[in-house]
Parts: C-alpha cells; structure tokens; sequence
C-alpha cells in the first residue's frame, strides 16, 4: 500500500513539482491532491446520499409500484397525490399516518425531557472525583454503545408477559399489564379507572382528538424506557464534557458567596450548561423521531399500530405495501417534521441566551 | 505580586475545603447508594440477558428473575451455532472489517484535505458535508435501496459495503484533530521535499494515533450494529448479518416467549465483540475531556 501511494504521489504531482516550492497554492500540486484526498468520500456520499435523495424525491411524486425501474416510461407523474393521501384525503392512508405520528409524539414529549434530565444527574454524579467513577461511568455508558438489536431483544424478555417485569410485579401484589397486547394507551387507561370514557367526536389526521391523548401503549412505553436506558449515557458524557470545562473557581465564588449546592447548581452550573442542553435536546430531537430498528426487530408496529412510527410505516408501505410513492413521502415528511422541531427548539432555547456565546460544541 | 497569588492559593484552599464539607446535599453514603442503585438498574438487563441465555425454555419462562439457572445448559447456543449463527458472524465481520477500514482511510483523507490542503472549492465541499450531517438517517431507507437497486449491487456484499464506506461525521471528526495540531512537522517534511501523499501517509498518519483509533471505535461500532443498512440493502438470508439474523429470530415467534434463551443468547453474542472493544478504549471512548478525568 505504501509503495503504491508513494508512486502514486510520484505520477500524479510530477507536472506541479514547482508549484510546491512556491509553497502552497490553490492551483498547485495541493489543489490537485485536495480533490484527489477528498474523492473517495465526495463520490460515495453523493451516490449514496444525494443522488438518493433526488431520486425518492421523484418517486415521492411518481405512481411507481416497486416493479422495474422508477424511471421507466410506465410509471406516471402524479403531482402531489401521496401526500394528499397522507395528510388531506381521509382514508387509511391517513389514519394509519396520523397514527404513526400521535405515536411517535408521544415518545418525543416523553423521552427527551426525561433522557436530558437523567443524563445530567448521571453526569453531575459521576463528574465528582470519587472512588469508583471510572466503574460507574463505564456502566453508565454502556448501554450506548451495545446494538439496538441486542437491546431490543432483552427488553422484550425483560417486559413480556411473564417476562421479569411482570413477576417483580407479580411479588409486590400487582398485575402487570400485557405490554406487548394491550392497545389501549396509559392516559386512556388512567381515565377508564376513574370511570371516564372515550367520547365520539370529530379530529385530526383521520384519529379523534381522544386518540391524539389516548397516552403511549404499554408497549410504546417500553421502548421509552428502553431508549432513556440506552441515550442517557451518550449525552451523559456530553455534560460531562461541558461540566469539566466550567472553570472550579466560578464554583469557588459561589461557595464564597455562601451559596449552597443546590443554589450553586440552578444559579451556577445550570445555566453555564446551558449550550449544552441545547445540543443534548437538540440531538434527541433528532433521534427521537427518527425511531425506527426497535420498532422493526420488537413490534413491526403493533399491537394494533400503537408503535407505529413514521420511520417504520414509511419502510413498511415501501417494502411490504409496494406504495413506493406513499413511503417516499412519508420520509419527506418525516424530514420536514424533523428540520422544524430542530428550527423551533432553536428559537426556544435561544431567546433567553442573548449574552453568553457557545465556548465549547 | 507574588504575595497576592500565595493569597489567592490559600483561599482557594480554604474554598476547596469548604466544597469538600459541604460538596454533596446527599452526603456521601447517599450519593454512593444513588450511583450503585442507578448502576444496577443500567447493568441489570444484560446479567438478565446472559443467565437466562443459560437455562432451558421451561426455566427462562418460569422463573424470569432468578439469576442462577436451575439446570446450567449450553443448548440455546448449540442450537445458534448448528443453525445460521456462522454464516450471519461472517457477513458481520466482513462487513465491519471492510467498512472500518474504509472509512478510517478515506475520513482521514477528506479530513486532511479539508483542513490542510488549500484547494479550489474546498469551502463548497465543507459545506456540502455540513448539509449532509443534517440529513437524517431513516428519511434515506427508501433512497438508499433504490439506488442500490438502480445500480444493480441489491443482494450482494458491495451493496451492503459501499454505502456505509465513508461518513460525514468521521470526516468532521478527522478534520477538527488536523486543526488543533500543528502542521510545522508536515512542513518540515515538505521542505524535505515530501510530496503530499508521502507526507500524509508516512509523517501524518502516524502522528494522529488518538484520532485513528476515535475514528476506529466509531467505526467498528457503527457498522457491527448496523440494522437499517442491511433491511434495504438485501433479502437473501445467504447475506445476514448478526443484526438482521437477530431481528429475525426476535420477530420470529413474539407471544410465545418460550424460545426467550436462543435469542438472548444470540443478544449475548453480538455484544461481546462491542464490549471487548468498549473495555479496551473505554478511557479513550469515555476520555471526552482530554485528561481532566484522570483518578
């Protein structure tokens, strides 16, 4: 391999050898090396990455069945009618779209205010110089770094219906519930146990406005669980990062100022997390509603489409339904969905940071 | 001058005392029981995992919580290793060697050039990759297999390879450890009359261990795991991985819960490899402050 560069570097540059002496230029023996370097990666992100998008961007808008090529003369233009499929015209279509949706918001509102809050206790545990931090961190950390697959496995040993979960119920007294059966979701639940009934009545998206606070299911519940378990140590160590780099001495200041720890926590150290808050949700965001190997190896979506997700239903139209159209769309949406949580959590979290400027990613 | 900073070392002694006292609301009993709680819940799930991979179907359905197996049995992985588990190990290594390798290369090549090789449309390049981070992954299954499949490399290893070969991230990663060392050794070598490619394989290379071996965890771990690649990059079951056998004995019989140990052990399986390299890097992996953690 080595022979092969050196030669390489012989052969190619040979005509720009005097451009080096010059030291570097942009048209010289770097320029050339610079797109030579930058090559490899330029041509298998742009097949793998651009041009796909491209391509489904077309087929979002074709009436193409999975059969040939996309682009043969057989399949048709037709405009916007996938998406008026999913978000106008009411059908199954757009049920099973919304339904995704009220799923998959369900996980957001639940999952990143809880994996953010966790993964700063465990950062602020762990950041102290203590025996053990190293045990500690590393089986925090752990699960992060594991497959979802592996993961998912696990949890539905651990919650299904005489898995672990259910017995550790079991001895407190309690029945658990059948996590991977019951459709109804927890809000639901709660209100028929104080004799409250779901009422008829016009919606959205194809699902009532109960559907839409029915609650997660059971099973959409674990994979909340499963998804704090398996994040907070990721951006544990990102406040990890940020909680070290807070200089001791504003501590010291605090402490001189007669501020307890907790004060010094919420006044001090809070907000100088702040930026990093904002990358942790932010990236949580992003993942969130992008959830999609639990789904395909733990559920497929069920029981009765509680955990559908927009990622899965988008795969499953494709490859299972042969709606290639309605697939592509649904990624599209899901990709706008995605860009305006980011855009509108940045407006949030930025209107009450004026002053200070981000020091560290 | 000296007199004052002898003063401020003294209070901040006196401080840091103060902190020790006064450091947890918890005290220090209560802060050791909290993180040792927490470290249980988080480590519970694969002790689960690894001692019902042990026990017959009747005992993992019976008794979910016990730790200890009433009859130890190897069975589960007898049974795992008859069956396709050789074959989805080999596709996972392939897969993950090849993949590793290519993007520890390529990354380092496109983060080399983007922070040291000044040419033309490099700024357009850069921000090309910005965007392409930005783009989330799962909005490209649908893309991704019909280029694949345009391309004519469904169901074959280039397709399950290719695409994964390079990423963005790693490239970002690559380019930021460039701009944070100096580039006076390159330019003594350069003086010397080394060409680029001479200087980045025998002078760079060399000098960016810490960030190699950053980029060879991630990459490792990335594509051992991978799932989603694989779901649209093939179907014949000659080409599962690890991940996609896995999924596929999970969802294979969901109610029954009785087949539990043969996929735990199959769970049990696919991390081992992950774990080992967790534990050999972990100061690395878990090293995101450059040295302030040291005990």
């Amino acid at each position: 391999m080595e022979t092969v560069m050196a030669r390489a570097a012989g052969t190619t540059s040979a005509p720009a050898r005097s451009a080096t002496r010059r030291g570097p230029g942009i048209r010289g023996r770097d320029g050339v090396a610079g797109w030579l370097f930058t090559a490899p990666v330029l041509v298998i992100l742009g097949l793998f990455l651009v041009l796909p998008i491209a391509m489904a961007a077309w087929v979002s808008v074709s009436s193409w069945s999975g059969l040939g090529s996309p682009f043969s003369s057989t399949v048709k233009f037709v405009g916007g009618a996938n998406y008026a499929a999913l978000l106008a015209k009411p059908g199954l279509a757009q049920s099973d779209f919304g339904t995704s949706l009220r799923n998959n918001a369900w996980y957001v509102l639940l999952v990143v205010p809880v994996q953010t809050a966790v993964s700063l206790l465990l950062a602020v545990l762990v950041n102290r110089r203590i025996a053990g931090q190293g045990a500690f961190r590393t089986a925090y950390y752990f699960p992060s770094v594991t497959s979802s697959v592996a993961i998912t496995v696990i949890f539905l040993f651990l919650f299904s219906a005489s898995g672990t979960v259910n017995a550790v119920i079991g001895w407190l007294g309690g029945t658990g519930p059948g996590w991977f059966t019951e459709t109804r979701g927890v809000v639901q639940l709660l209100l028929q146990a104080v004799g409250v009934h779901a009422p008829a009545g016009n919606g959205f998206l194809g699902l009532t406005w109960f559907d839409w606070v029915a609650g997660p299911s059971p099973a959409m519940l674990v994979f909340i669980v499963m998804a704090i378990f398996t994040t907070s140590g990721t951006f544990m160590l990102i406040y990890l990062a940020a909680l070290q780099q807070i200089a001791e001495e504003i501590d010291e200041a605090a402490v001189m100022d007669g501020a307890g720890p907790w004060k010094r926590f919420w006044y001090v150290t809070l907000p100088m997390l702040r930026p990093t808050t904002f990358t942790v949700v932010t990236l949580g965001l992003i993942g969130t509603w992008q959830l999609f190997d639990q789904i395909y190896v733990g559920s497929k979506g069920g029981p009765a489409n509680t955990t559908l997700t927009p990622a899965y239903l988008s795969y499953s139209q494709s490859f299972i339904n042969n709606a290639w159209g309605r697939g592509a769309a649904i990624a599209f949406i899901l990709f706008a969905i995605i860009v305006l949580f980011t855009v509108l959590q940045r407006l949030a979290l930025r209107e009450r940071t004026p002053r200070r400027r981000r020091s560290h990613g | 001058m000296a007199e004052a900073a002898v003063q401020t070392r003294v209070a901040g002694a006196r401080v840091r005392s103060r902190m020790r006292r006064r450091r947890s609301p918890l005290g220090v009993t209560g802060r050791y029981a909290l993180l040792v709680g927490i470290a249980l819940v988080y480590v519970f799930p694969f002790v689960v995992s690894l001692a019902n991979s042990f026990k017959t179907d009747q005992d993992a359905a019976n008794n979910p919580v016990s730790l200890v197996p009433k009859t130890f049995t190897t069975a589960a992985y007898q049974r795992l290793f008859q069956s396709d588990l050789p074959l989805w190990l080999t596709n996972t290594v392939i897969v993950t060697v090849l993949v590793t390798a290519g993007r520890v290369l390529f990354d380092s090549m496109a983060g080399y050039a983007l922070s040291r090789l000044p040419f033309r449309g490099r700024n357009a390049v850069f921000a090309g990759l910005v965007a392409v981070m930005a783009v989330p992954g799962v909005v490209l299954l649908i893309p991704k297999f019909l280029v694949i499949k345009q391309l004519g490399i469904y169901d074959t290893y280039p397709g399950m390879i290719l695409p994964m070969l390079a990423d963005a991230a790693g490239v970002f990663i690559m380019r930021n450890f460039f701009e944070s060392v100096s580039p006076s050794v390159e330019e003594a070598a350069r003086i010397d009359g080394a060409g680029v490619f001479r200087r980045f394989w025998s002078v760079v290379l060399p000098m960016s261990r810490s960030a190699l071996i950053t980029l060879f965890i991630l990459s490792f771990q990335a594509s051992w795991n991978e799932l989603p690649q694989m779901i649209v990059s093939t179907q014949s079951p000659r080409l599962f991985t690890l991940t996609k056998g896995t999924a596929q004995l999970a969802s294979g019989a969901l109610s029954a819960g009785s087949q539990f140990p043969i996929k735990l052990a199959a769970a049990t399986l696919m991390t081992i490899p992950v774990a080992v390299l967790f534990f050999v890097f972990q100061r690395r992996m878990m090293n995101t402050t450059g040295g302030a953690t040291k005990e």
